[in-house]
């Protein structure tokens, strides 16, 4: 174990949810922790990019690809969302309080050199492909994670 | 050995030990940070940041919402 290590397991795709998640990792790489997020499920539609990719689909694939929100900047709050108000207003709120933006958060994670990894077992679940995510992404599976996990000394699942 | 200031007024966690952080790995041993934020959590932060990262808090005071501290780079070999 090395308590220099972080790993984070980003399940949901709920905005405060993601937005802890990424101020954790981003506060950890400061610390001068080497961090790994492995984003699952819902959390995949984090790392989405914000505009229409062409893919080959299924059908069941196309559907889910239409209900779930596209990037980061569509993600609704786990509480109080009211159909997006709440989040709106959230946004709004971090603004006016000088909190970074998801996408800054994003961005600073990745240039403190976090490991960001899509789970592809999940993007076949829900048909996302690998050119509707973000730049900069590894692609692995649950045996990277978990040698990353038990490398670190503290595990989290958001 | 010089000095540096870092200004993060008005940043939000974890806006200044992320600027701290950046801030520090272009330092070389010896040198001397000096740091402002208005982060009330910045104080705490602060002290775990610097016994974390082996660095060494000179100071740390408080003025007006404003949280100063001092800190000097140490050789991390």
């Amino acid at each position: 174990m090395d308590s220099n290590k972080k790993t984070i397991i980003v399940f949901s795709g709920d905005l405060d949810k993601a937005m802890a998640s990424l101020i954790i990792a981003n506060g950890a790489a400061a610390m001068g922790n080497e961090v790994t997020m492995f984003f699952t499920f819902w959390g995949l539609n984090i790392l989405r990019r914000p505009e229409k990719v062409r893919a080959r689909k299924t059908f069941l694939e196309a559907l889910f690809g239409w209900m779930m929100p596209r990037g980061a900047g569509k993600l609704g709050l786990s509480k109080m969302n009211f159909g997006g108000m709440g989040a709106y207003m959230m946004k709004i709120i971090m603004k006016q309080k000088n909190v970074s933006t998801i996408h800054e958060l994003l961005e600073s994670a990745r240039d403190l050199g976090v490991r960001l990894i899509a789970c592809t077992m999940s993007m076949d679940v829900m048909g996302l492909k690998e050119e509707e995510l973000i730049d900069g992404l590894e692609y692995a599976g649950v045996a990277t994670y978990l040698g990353a996990a038990d490398e670190a000394g503290v595990n989290l699942f958001i | 050995m010089a000095e540096k200031f870092i200004n993060c007024r008005g940043l939000q966690c974890p806006g200044p030990i992320v600027r701290l952080f950046k801030e520090a790995q272009t330092c070389a041993a010896g040198d001397i940070m000096e740091i402002e934020a208005t982060d009330l959590g910045f104080k705490k932060d602060i002290a775990a940041w610097c016994k974390k990262t082996k660095n060494e808090l000179l100071s740390l005071e408080e003025e007006n919402g404003v949280i100063k501290a001092r800190i000097k780079k140490v050789d991390q070999s």
